[in-house]
């Protein structure tokens, strides 16, 4: 089998009931698996944004599968990248026992070491925060369980930023108004 | 400004769009839309079938021969479930259709109400576009955009299901009709770079071939694609799709392409070296094995879907947008070409097929009555002018070999999902589409039985369509594969069968049943002369074959002939 790689998926779509379902249909039917997933509003109202994270051996499979994705009428453009070039991170929460990083240093050493930080400390746990790729958020939570144990942990899907300087959204954004007009015409 | 109830503005929105034939069947959450239909009778014609996957089909027959959007009116749950075959079909075969949905009235969406259904759910993955109305407000704007979307780019089915309070309760009403969506862009202007490249290799190539599609007759490029070929004098197969874009007696038309398919097109796609492929889809029933199919050629491919390019073939140049608009640059940049010696090697081809296949299938001189002769008949009675639908199996494939065409949009199939049960209600809907031509469609007793009860709005609307029987008592193509690849094992394709005839004449549809050459011509031609719905059985061969052959997921140069004949 020949190695995978790890593309991210960017989906741009109007704010419509049932969008999710379309999307994961499209993979489904291709057998991809979809590894992270994550919605927001994005910068246009009335707009939102879907980042996936998927494996594929063949970057002809994601092309065929971006295609099958912007075909469907809600939506308003997708593309997909390696992870070269994007700047993308995840979020992780971990939570700990609250006695357990009053008792030694060890936490305070790890959340420097990793450059996260405590977000909440309570009687009996303590959240703590990190961002990054998925190796960081990981490393963190294997040092943190290996040393004192976490109770409970959570990373988010990826949220992603393409390096290039034009935004492909607002580009197709404008051409379509401009078609809009001719239609007027 | 003036208001309406939702079930009004439906029907007024309709009338916006030009509907004036609507294929249905009504229930409980659909109700107040067919009350206010009691108030259209003279201006919205509904055809009441016995079965919603009858609606759809009819809607699909009536699309593909009148170049309008098909309409289904059904009701909720089980209503709209019975649909989805018909709307699948209509997905795989890139045709225009609304249906229209009743729903649970909003509150209890959710609620597993009696007859609830996710119609939105079970129908985003085989339709274009589906919308729940759930606000009386969105009527006009959700069916103005459901036939922009049904009939724009590439067609396709739309689901709008309609929540019942949606149908009931009034507000004011005004009609826009919808040309554009942001993010939806159904046609690309033409790239000039890539028409550019598409004629140079045309004008390059020796020995180029053209695939014709479905696309050039949903574009209505037929003249533009004659124009084309003629021009560059480019041999070209058809899909079975693309059938009858072009008349079947041109000088350049070789035939159909694929498992079924005519000899020359076929052999022919792995030895030219341009394939010109037009408004079709690289179907494995067309290509067979993508890894040997045509390697050897420079591959053009116009489509109007950007997600069918590189597909399933790789392609050297993409020209993408509408044939109407491509078709026409590429020929202007094109030069006068002959290629007389690569079309004379069609010819020998098609002799060949008719030594080995056509003349025995056509006219045998004794035996059991053949089904290609019973097509071969009926297409000569009629001109070559009537309509031809099919049903799905053997029946199908002689449909598409043997029957010829004169006009557009003179085939009725189902493509993409070979859906058995298509022909009957298929039929129906093309007689409504097309009044003045005669339809004659082709069914088997497996695939008749699986819509039979459509015989009632036949019965009931007085539909003039020629049914002709192919009988074998078999499910003949299944049949036909136990025989070649399942060591003639015929597990459970043989068929004890009714008394057709008996059962049209409980409909009050005239028939015969044929069982000896001899009475055959006199049949067809009662048949045709008879004013009126006609079901002809033809007792046919029991074990009859269909060849040519192409084994499917093979190379499409492994053809086989039958009878001891080789390639």
């Amino acid at each position: 089998m020949e190695e995978k790689t790890l593309y991210t998926i960017t989906i741009f779509s109007e704010n419509a009931v049932g969008v999710l379902n379309q999307i994961t249909t499209i993979f489904t039917r291709r057998q991809i698996n979809i590894e992270t997933l994550s919605v927001s509003p994005s910068a246009i109202q009335g707009i939102h944004k879907f980042t996936i994270t998927a494996f594929s051996e063949t970057e002809e499979a994601m092309k065929k599968l971006v295609r099958q994705i912007d075909k469907r009428v809600d939506i308003l453009k997708a593309y997909y990248n390696t992870n070269a070039e994007l700047v993308h991170q995840e979020i992780a929460l971990y939570k700990i026992d609250t006695s357990k990083l009053l008792a030694t240093n060890m936490v305070e050493k790890l959340v420097r070491k990793h450059n996260a930080r405590i977000l909440d400390v309570s009687e009996h746990a303590t959240v703590i925060q990190k961002t990054g790729h998925y190796k960081d958020t990981q490393a963190l939570f294997e040092e943190l369980s290996e040393s004192i144990g976490v109770l409970q942990f959570i990373r988010s899907g990826r949220v992603a930023i393409t390096k290039s300087k034009v935004e492909r959204l607002s580009d197709m954004l404008s051409k379509r108004e401009e078609d809009k007009k001719e239609n007027k015409h | 400004m003036r208001n309406l109830t939702g079930s009004e503005a439906l029907l007024q929105s309709l009338l916006h769009e030009g509907v004036d034939t609507i294929f249905g069947y009504p229930g409980g959450a659909i109700m107040p839309v067919f009350d206010a239909l009691y108030d259209h009778k003279n201006d919205i014609k509904h055809i009441l079938v016995r079965h919603e996957q009858g609606a759809i089909h009819a809607a699909q027959g009536y699309a593909r021969v009148s170049k309008k959007v098909g309409v289904a009116l059904v009701t909720s749950g089980p209503g709209a479930t019975n649909a989805i075959t018909g709307i699948t079909d209509a997905m795989m075969d890139s045709t225009p259709l609304v249906v229209i949905s009743g729903q649970v009235a909003s509150s209890l969406l959710g609620s597993d109400a009696f007859q609830e259904a996710d119609v939105i759910g079970v129908t985003q993955p085989v339709t274009k576009w589906a919308y729940q109305i759930r606000r009386v407000e969105d009527v006009p704007w959700a069916v103005s955009r459901a036939f922009y979307i049904a009939a724009s780019g590439r067609p396709g089915p739309v689901v709008l299901d309609i929540a019942k309070d949606a149908q009931t309760k009034e507000c004011e009403f005004s009609y826009g009709k919808t040309t554009f969506l942001r993010s939806y862009q159904p046609e690309i202007e033409s790239c000039m770079e890539k028409i550019k490249q598409a004629a140079e290799l045309i004008n390059r190539a020796k020995k180029p071939l053209a695939l014709v599609g479905q696309g050039v007759i949903l574009g209505n490029a037929e003249k533009e694609l004659i124009a084309f070929l003629e021009k560059g004098n480019i041999p070209f197969g058809s899909t079975i799709l693309g059938l009858s874009a072009v008349p079947s007696n041109h000088s350049l038309n070789m035939g159909m392409l694929g498992m079924h398919g005519n000899i020359a097109p076929n052999l022919k796609t792995n030895e030219c070296d341009v394939l010109i492929a037009i408004g079709m889809r690289f179907d494995d029933r067309v290509t067979g094995d993508l890894n040997t199919y045509a390697k050897q050629a420079e591959v053009i491919h116009f489509d109007i879907d950007r997600a069918e390019m590189d597909k399933n073939v790789k392609t050297t140049v993409k020209v993408l947008g509408n044939a109407k608009q491509t078709l026409p640059l590429v020929t202007a940049l094109m030069e006068k070409n002959s290629h007389a010696d690569w079309i004379g090697e069609f010819k020998p081809l098609y002799e060949k097929e008719r030594r080995c296949v056509i003349d025995d299938e056509l006219h045998p001189a004794e035996g059991a009555i053949k089904m290609g002769e019973v097509v071969n008949k009926i297409t000569e009675a009629t001109g070559n002018k009537a309509v031809c639908v099919t049903d799905v199996g053997q029946n199908q494939m002689m449909g598409t070999r043997y029957f010829k065409y004169t006009q557009s949009r003179s085939m009725v199939t189902s493509g993409g999902l070979g859906t058995m049960g298509f022909g009957l209600p298929a039929a129906i809907g093309a007689k409504y589409g097309a009044p003045d031509r005669k339809v004659c469609v082709f069914v088997g007793d497996g695939g008749l039985q699986m819509t039979i009860q459509e015989f009632g709005t036949i019965m009931e609307h007085g539909v003039d369509v020629k049914i002709i029987l192919l009988n074998n008592n078999f499910l003949g193509m299944v049949r036909q594969w136990q025989e070649l690849f399942f060591d003639e094992r015929y597990s459970e394709t043989q068929m004890k069968n009714p008394d057709f005839i008996k059962i049209a004449e409980a409909y009050g549809i005239k028939g015969k049943k044929v069982t000896e050459r001899g009475d055959l011509d006199a049949a067809i031609d009662e048949m045709l002369t008879h004013k009126g719905a006609y079901l002809l059985e033809v007792a046919v061969e029991t074990k009859g074959m269909v060849y040519p052959m192409i084994p499917a997921g093979t190379c499409v140069t492994n053809i086989l002939l039958g009878n001891g004949h080789t390639i």
